[in-house]
């Protein structure tokens, strides 16, 4: 089986004007940076891979994801995680509620708490399950959004623009935690980003996306 | 899969609820207005009913009532809301009178006509309060202030209550466009705030807010409640005749009521056209003025004219609940004292029992309508959202329609229809009528924060492995819990307030809190219509205060719901 996430001719275009295309094949544990300006259609190609393209937009080729056709799967059941910029937490949830959220179904209620626990130890986060996320720092938010994705088992690990909004300080420091986290379950990574020094640290392929048109 | 074969099911059974009843009714109008009503034995087509309508010599004087009172109504009210809005947007006072809104919009007009008559009538609170000292009357003096042959008062009686609509109405439209940068810049330029506003932002928002304008002046043209409260009886409104040959007992009076609630419909159509054409001609002065760099020397005093015209109306509302609620205790109470000679219980005893009645068929009704248009609402916007299914500015129109064909013109054909068909009059027929109004407020209540909530939280949850369904039940709709309940309560507020609907539909046999009070109106009965009118208001206020409380309990400790 050929694990990864495969991008197979993939063109998009809005209405007649087209946007981008591309192929690549992201192998488990590599990390993909797409750069571009904006308005080149990157949130765009995110957009199409993890099945919530906006009706005004037409794509072809296919998405791969370890071996299975996800091109016309719906949404939820793509196992493709993803971080955007915002942490987008849900705010009428604990901190708790929303990594069960994000957890797989299944399992008892004390199994599933004692792992809701132990993924906030993993971030530093002990006993923070019964807080309102409104009540959070922007870091410790970005690392409960980082669990609540990786809770859901991905397979893939789509990243848009995550640490834009993070002061310089922090962002290093949550850059290397989900790289790490990633890297650590093998994930499959496509990241778009304006910012060179996210792209450099990825540490892996830069493509650079210009204006077809 | 159930919801996949559902959901596009709703927008089209929406426009059905919505459209269905009016197409049905200006149907089961243009028949009988033309002879033909076979429940009499009577077939057409004649123009006879026309004739007779032609020969009854009130019939000018209605139809001048009917249009001056809605155009003018309408002019007043724009006015107000519009020199308010330039004048004082952003300030203190704009910020008090727009905390006011949501009460005062909830007060039903029926309450709001009867508060308005009870403060402005010889013997009314302002009389009260100002004599003998400042007027020197002992006993009411004999003046025919309420039920003015002009209508005057039934026009301030509509402006108090189409003045906060107006203003929810044009803040909504305010957020959509960049307002504070373009009046800065007015004012960098030299233009008093009042002035730099009408020229940069009103066209901008006006364009926004004209439907609702329309419907402000249908509205406006076709009442019956605040006309039988307020307007004048010999002869009444156009809309009050139509209602009277409804009612009638000789059944062949209903095609001379069909004929006029032609014509009813022939004169709002014809009000648009001529407020269209308006529109253009303000345009072109406006651009005139525009062209002129007049900088707005006046606007202290204007402004100043628009906010006392906007807290004269909030207060015409608030006092005349107020004094419902006074003349709901009153005992014996003689002029010129400003309190009642006794106060006590009496009057709630009296009619407590039955407003108690009258407030279950009430609640029965609206809760149902409620619920049915926010079922309808949300899966409409569910199915816009997974699907696609966008309304277009045309939609916006077919949301506006049943709001802006006067009630007075397919009610009567609506009840016709049902007498023909031999379908009973009654409770679930009404409940079908209010959901025609119910579900256009509803929809515009509830349609922009529903949109504007952020779908890439959809998409977070749909990558967690959420389908559509458990998105929409378990992160959406909890996230709009305030939004939701707002809706309700419009929704709800707009069903208690409905009376021609309930008459006619009902057939005289539903009796809700609406169709009780405005009953009362012939019969003077002050005590009465106190503690009827007390009642209504709080079936319409007691929801809108819920929905204002029920989120800040659930949500007490989530931070990022408090401030939507």
């Amino acid at each position: 089986m050929n694990k990864g996430l495969t991008l197979e001719d993939v063109a998009i275009s809005k209405g007649n004007a087209p946007l981008l295309s591309l192929s690549y094949d992201i192998a488990p544990g590599e990390v993909l940076s797409i750069m571009g300006p904006s308005g080149v259609g990157k949130s765009t190609l995110l957009a199409f891979v993890t099945g919530t393209l906006a009706a005004d937009f037409r794509a072809t080729g296919r998405v791969m994801l370890d071996g299975m056709d996800i091109t016309d799967a719906p949404a939820h059941q793509r196992r493709v995680g993803i971080l955007f910029q915002d942490d987008l937490l849900f705010p009428h949830l604990s901190v708790g509620a929303n990594l069960a959220f994000g957890l797989r179904a299944g399992g008892t209620v004390v199994d599933r708490k004692t792992r809701i626990d132990a993924a906030l130890a993993e971030v530093g986060l002990d006993g923070f399950a019964d807080r309102d996320p409104a009540t959070l720092s922007g870091g410790q938010k970005a690392r409960v959004a980082l669990m609540r994705m990786l809770l859901s088992d991905p397979c893939a690990l789509l990243l848009d623009e995550p640490f834009s909004r993070l002061d310089t300080a922090l962002r290093a420091q949550v850059r290397d935690l989900v790289f790490a986290r990633a890297k650590a379950r093998a994930l499959p990574v496509l990241m778009v980003t304006h910012d060179v020094e996210d792209a450099a640290a990825a540490g892996g392929e830069i493509m650079t996306l210009t204006p077809l048109h | 899969m159930k919801s996949r074969r559902l959901l596009p099911v709703l927008p089209a059974l929406t426009l059905l609820a919505m459209l269905g009843p009016v197409v049905a009714g200006l149907y089961g109008t243009v028949l009988p207005a033309f002879g033909h009503f076979p429940a009499a034995g009577l077939t057409g087509p004649t123009l006879s009913p026309f004739y007779d309508l032609f020969d009854w010599a009130g019939l000018p004087r209605a139809v001048m009532l009917s249009v001056g009172v809605g155009i003018g109504s309408t002019v007043i009210a724009l006015a107000i809301v519009a020199l308010l809005t330039a004048g004082w947007s952003g300030t203190a006072a704009f910020r008090f009178l727009e905390r006011l809104l949501s009460p005062l919009l909830s007060v039903p007009h029926a309450a709001a006509a009867f508060g308005l008559a009870f403060l402005i009538t010889p013997s009314g609170w302002i009389s009260r309060a100002l004599s003998p000292a400042v007027t020197g009357w002992d006993r009411p003096p004999d003046l025919l202030i309420v039920q003015d042959a002009w209508g005057l008062t039934m026009m301030a009686g509509l402006v108090i209550k189409e003045v906060p609509f107006l203003l929810l109405i044009t803040l909504a439209a305010l957020g959509q466009a960049d307002t504070q940068r373009s009046v800065a810049v007015a004012q960098a330029l030299g233009y008093g705030r009042l002035t730099g506003w009408l020229k940069t932002v009103f066209p901008r928002v006006y364009a926004q807010i004209r439907l609702p304008v329309y419907v402000v002046l249908a509205y406006a043209m076709s009442v019956v409640d605040v006309a039988v409260i307020l307007g004048p009886n010999t002869p009444p409104s156009l809309s009050v005749y139509i209602v009277r040959l409804m009612s009638d007992p000789d059944i062949a009076m209903r095609l001379q009521g069909a004929a006029a609630a032609i014509l009813q419909l022939g004169l709002v159509v014809a009000a648009l056209v001529a407020w269209r054409i308006g529109e253009w001609g303000v345009a072109i002065l406006g651009k005139q003025w525009i062209m002129s760099g007049n900088r707005g020397k006046i606007d202290p005093i204007v402004g100043g004219m628009a906010l006392t015209a906007g807290a004269v109306c909030a207060f015409a509302v608030f006092a005349g609940i107020v004094v419902l609620g006074v003349w709901s205790f009153a005992g014996f109470w003689s002029f010129p004292n400003f309190l009642p000679d006794q106060l006590g219980l009496r009057n709630w005893m009296r009619f407590g029992p039955g407003t108690l009645d009258a407030l279950g068929e009430t609640a029965l009704i609206a809760s149902v309508v409620t619920l049915a248009a926010l079922i309808l609402t949300i899966g409409c916007l569910e199915a816009e959202y997974r699907h696609g299914l966008n309304l277009t500015a045309r939609g916006m129109w077919l949301l506006y329609l049943p709001l802006l064909v006067p009630q007075t013109a397919f009610l009567p054909g609506l009840q016709t229809l049902m007498l023909n068909i031999g379908a009973d009059v009654g409770r679930v027929p009404v409940m079908l009528a209010h959901l025609v109004f119910v579900l256009p407020y509803v929809f515009l209540s509830l349609a922009d924060p529903f949109r504007a909530w952020d779908a890439r939280l959809g998409t977070i949850a749909a990558a967690l492995g959420a389908g559509p369904d458990r998105v929409l039940w378990t992160v959406r709709l909890p996230m709009l819990l305030r939004p939701i309940l707002t809706a309700a309560a419009v929704g709800l507020s707009v069903s208690v307030g409905q009376y021609l609907a309930t008459l006619l539909i009902g057939g005289g046999r539903v009796a809700t809190l609406t169709t009780e009070a405005v009953a009362l109106a012939s019969g003077g009965d002050r005590r009465a219509i106190g503690v009827y009118g007390l009642m209504q208001t709080g079936a319409a206020l007691v929801p809108f205060t819920l929905a204002l409380i029920v989120p800040v309990i659930v949500w007490r400790k989530r931070k990022g719901l408090r401030h939507e």
